[in-house]
């Protein structure tokens, strides 16, 4: 709906979701490409948003130890869903169902709805009204809230939450999470830097 | 025509950083300190976005219904209850607050 509302047709709505497949990124795009702007500038602030699916990836080539050859195939569904569910599974085996389930089930649902709503099905009505703009974060509010097990995790998942929100007014669509991400290299830092003062101090305690 | 070159630079663009993570050498990420840096960045953008869905509107920083939403689905995670009814709890919530008016 929103792309149609921005001028595209439904084929170049379609192609959108069907090849970019992160729902930030293309409504980034559609938004500036809206406002008038040049497709490159408009295209630059989509690739923004989706840079941190390569922190995503970082991890998920751990936990899911995919051949080479199956990686360009699983590269399209590494976004924040997928990451979420994969990230909450105990084994291997449960992490890679985890996410071929929910990257499978996101990309068909989400490229039906996005045809469904450049056709101009308007009988869904407000879902706000119906709280559903809720459940976004409530999925990953839960999904996070297990691996927030030892104090650095809830550190980085606080000092990530300020960021974010205290960068949102000034920074451009996109750039805050970036910037939040750098809580994780900050934590470990000052962890390091605990750990190296104990260890000097039981050295000096030595002698 | 300036359409189709921003969606093909978008879908270009947005598969590399997909692709790019997942190819990094294993070897790479052998070092622990490495190692807990991609673990912790996940947590770090995931909690970063969830506080940016709840409270954020545009630019700027609301406190509105999906607060109440989240505030309920937190309760219900600390009661341990099951996934999807932590769910259920910010959706029903969210919009009961907005039925009444909040």
């Amino acid at each position: 709906m929103t792309s149609a509302g921005g001028g595209l047709t439904l084929l170049q709505t379609c192609a959108l979701s069907l090849l970019v497949f992160t729902g930030a990124s293309q409504f980034a795009l559609v938004g500036a490409l809206a406002a008038g702007g040049n497709p490159l500038t408009a295209a630059a602030g989509a690739f923004f948003l989706g840079v941190r699916n390569t922190f995503y990836g970082l991890r998920l080539s751990q936990l899911l130890a995919l051949p080479r050859a199956v990686r360009p195939f699983a590269a399209q569904w590494v976004i924040d869903e997928t990451t979420a569910v994969t990230l909450a599974q105990p084994t291997r085996r449960a992490a890679r169902i985890g996410f071929t389930v929910t990257g499978l089930t996101l990309y068909v649902l989400w490229n039906l709805t996005t045809l469904l709503g450049a056709l101009g099905a308007k009988a869904i009505g407000d879902t706000d009204a119906w709280g559903l703009d809720a459940a976004g974060p409530a999925v990953f509010l839960a999904l996070l809230a297990p691996m927030l097990k030892t104090t650095i995790e809830r550190a980085v998942a606080a000092l990530a939450v300020l960021l974010g929100l205290g960068l949102l007014p000034v920074l451009p669509a996109g750039v805050p999470v970036l910037v939040a991400a750098l809580a994780a290299p900050i934590a470990l830092y000052v962890e390091g830097r605990r750990q190296g003062g104990t260890r000097n101090d039981a050295q000096e305690e030595d002698r | 025509m300036t359409v189709w070159i921003a969606i093909a630079a978008t879908a270009l663009g947005c598969y590399v950083v997909k692709l790019a993570g997942l190819l990094v050498p294993a070897g790479a990420l052998e070092r622990p300190l490495v190692r807990r840096l991609a673990a912790l960045l996940p947590v770090a953008l995931l909690a970063a976005l969830t506080a940016q869905q709840t409270f954020a509107d545009g630019h700027a920083l609301v406190l509105d219904a999906r607060a109440a939403g989240l505030a309920a689905a937190a309760v219900a995670l600390v009661l341990r209850a099951p996934f999807l009814l932590v769910v259920a709890a910010a959706v029903l919530v969210t919009a009961g607050v907005r039925a009444m008016g909040g």
